[in-house]
């Protein structure tokens, strides 16, 4: 059996992983997005907190995804938590510093300005900070998406859901007829998916950042 | 504004719709700096009255404007606007009634013209419709076209137009109060003094109390109603008109500041309208040649003004001129080629009349039409008198401060009065 006629045999299976896989990815980014910039928020204005949320971030990143997930699953048990659980954590670090960089980024004399003209701290903060910073947000969302592409395939160790179960099946059946295709199909199907998601993203930057600065 | 030579700022008031604004004793310490960067500042601005403060760079010059809508808060003192204590208010809403312009416009890179101008009237809860109307109101009066302007981002437009617009969102919510912070401190010197001429005309429709800091002590003098020379932790050197300034500086740090020139600056103080337009012989290109000839011998010059069909002068005409002309008017005479209207100031006819070979100048009114001829002699008389008035003025008015001043150090030492201790003792 050839690659393609593989696909043409699967192609159930391998729409239903690719399917949650991409579900995985996009609702931990979702999450990630809203507690990165949340986190970004609170930590910009100072500089300790800013330096501990960045350092913190990275920290996380530094464990490699297979120790973090294993490490996990005797806390939250298999499957889904423990998926969820590390790709959001994954997700945090590059929102979190782009947030942070963003925000620090706005030109002081328009906070200045805004503060001039009688905006209150939270409309400064919605309608001058937030919009300025938010294509390096955007930026950081679109690296942590691509980055959490590579780590939703792990998840399968843990018996969860995604394109990683494919790889896996593959890895744990070497030599046999359709070992090679099912790493492939698994391997190929991640890429397809995070040109996807980044194309998307090309339009959701389009759709977002204002015409006055876009670059 | 320039114009308003001797009248003093209460008299100009009636009408105004700006606010009083009084800052009393006001000082601000930063931590860990044992000398105040403000020091103790006292000061009254009338209603609809422009005040400038100029002084050099870090004299706290704009952190005593910063404090005027607390942007940063005084350690002490009292700030009121308009009768009202607004030391301890909401400075959110403080600000909203309180125009503020900056250098480099501060004007929002993400939102448009329409949107940075209709910021201050959204955020107080004006109906849509109403911003609207405002926001194209508020672009006709700074000169710009609403319907090309209205949707083009900040980044699409020159340093100059930028400016204007930052200067209408200050003026959008109407407030009675207009700060700005070396609003013109980054374009270039012509689009400045486009943006100045701007803003004297604005002021003479709105009234607006306005507080203008700046550097530049010519600017100082073009707008100013009166002018606050700050030294270094905002202690005020002098406070008066910008005429008094120049003829009388209270102390060699203002005349330091005032710089060489200060009668070439008075210049710019008076208008040709304000000094003695003479009358001078004229015809007109349609006159007959032997009227020409008669006036010409008849009058006590030497010299007459042609005028063309409209009544503009045209050329000037000298005795032996026709003669050697052979009698063509088209070819005798030469050309006038500079003229200054009413409104100019006297430096800039001293200047057509130092590059006139004759020196002296034709003035013209309406449509150009010919009015009258000023010459060196008239503006050298004009601002001898002119200079002497206004000494005679900085010496009464020395006299009444220091009057006021004696009386008022005697019962409680270390009192009032301290807001003009650079002034002269």
């Amino acid at each position: 059996m050839n690659f393609w006629e593989y696909l043409g045999s699967r192609h159930q299976q391998l729409l239903a992983d690719a399917y949650q896989h991409a579900s995985a990815v996009f609702q931990c980014m979702v999450v990630a997005t809203v507690l990165g910039v949340l986190i970004g928020v609170a930590a910009y204005r100072s500089e300790w907190a800013g330096n501990l949320a960045t350092t913190a971030t990275s920290t996380v990143l530094t464990v490699p995804a297979l120790a973090m997930i294993g490490l996990l699953v005797p806390v939250v048990g298999l499957g889904v938590a423990p998926t969820v659980t590390a790709l959001t954590l994954y997700g945090l670090l590059p929102v979190v510093r782009n947030a942070i960089v963003g925000l620090r980024g706005v030109d002081p004399a328009l906070v200045d300005a805004a503060r001039g003209i009688g905006m209150s701290g939270p409309a400064r903060l919605l309608r001058v900070e937030l919009p300025l910073a938010w294509p390096p947000i955007l930026t950081g969302v679109r690296v942590a998406t691509q980055m959490l592409m590579g780590i939703a395939a792990i998840a399968a160790y843990a018996s969860g859901p995604g394109l990683g179960n494919e790889i896996f099946r593959g890895i744990a059946s070497l030599g046999s007829k359709n070992a090679l295709n099912q790493v492939l199909a698994g391997t190929l199907g991640i890429i397809v998916l995070a040109l996807l998601f980044d194309a998307v993203y090309v339009l959701i930057g389009r759709l977002t950042i204002p015409r006055g600065i876009r670059g | 504004m320039a114009e308003t030579t001797s009248t003093t700022p209460s008299a100009r008031s009636s009408g105004a719709t700006g606010a009083t604004i009084e800052l009393e004793n006001l000082t601000k310490r930063y931590h860990g700096n044992p000398q105040p960067a403000v020091d103790n500042v006292t000061m009254e601005i009338a209603a609809g009255e422009t005040v400038v403060f100029v002084g050099p760079s870090g004299c706290g010059k704009s952190t005593t404007l910063k404090m005027i809508n607390r942007l940063i808060e005084p350690t002490s003192g009292r700030i009121r606007i308009g009768g009202e204590d607004v030391t301890d208010i909401d400075p959110v809403g403080l600000r909203r009634k309180v125009g503020y312009a900056i250098q480099s416009s501060g004007l929002f890179p993400h939102m448009t013209v329409a949107q940075n101008i209709g910021i201050v009237p959204k955020m107080t809860g004006w109906p849509k419709s109403r911003i609207r109307a405002r926001v194209e109101e508020m672009l006709d009066l700074v000169g710009l076209d609403p319907g090309e302007f209205h949707g083009r981002y900040p980044r699409q437009l020159s340093g100059g137009q930028q400016q204007r617009v930052g200067v209408a969102r200050a003026l959008a919510a109407d407030p009675p109060v207009l700060l700005m912070d070396e609003p013109f401190g980054a374009v270039d010197p012509i689009t400045r003094d486009h943006l100045q001429d701007e803003l004297i005309r604005l002021q003479r429709e709105l009234h607006k109390t306005i507080v203008f800091v700046t550097h530049d002590f010519d600017e100082a003098i073009k707008l100013g109603d009166r002018i606050a020379v700050l030294r270094e932790q905002s202690h005020i050197a002098q406070f008066d008109t910008p005429e008094a300034i120049l003829t009388n500086p209270a102390d060699d740090f203002v005349s330091g500041f005032v710089g060489a020139g200060a009668a070439l600056k008075r210049l710019n103080l008076t208008r040709v309208g304000d000094v003695e337009i003479t009358d001078y012989p004229t015809a007109t290109v349609d006159d007959p040649l032997q009227d020409i000839f008669q006036r010409l011998r008849a009058g006590g010059t030497n010299e007459i003004l042609l005028l063309d069909k409209r009544g503009r002068p045209y050329k000037w005409l000298r005795r032996g001129d026709l003669m050697r002309a052979k009698g063509s008017l088209a070819r005798a005479g030469t050309l006038v080629h500079d003229t200054v209207t009413r409104d100019a100031t006297l430096r800039d006819a001293l200047e057509a009349v130092l590059t006139d070979n004759a020196g002296r100048v034709a003035v013209t009114g309406r449509r150009g039409a010919y009015e009258g001829v000023v010459d060196m002699e008239t503006l050298i008389n004009s601002v001898h008198e002119m200079l002497e008035a206004d000494r005679l003025d900085a010496l009464e008015h020395q006299h009444d401060l220091e009057e006021s001043r004696a009386g008022q150090t005697r019962p409680g030492q270390g009192g009032g009065g301290s807001g003009e201790r650079g002034a002269p003792a």
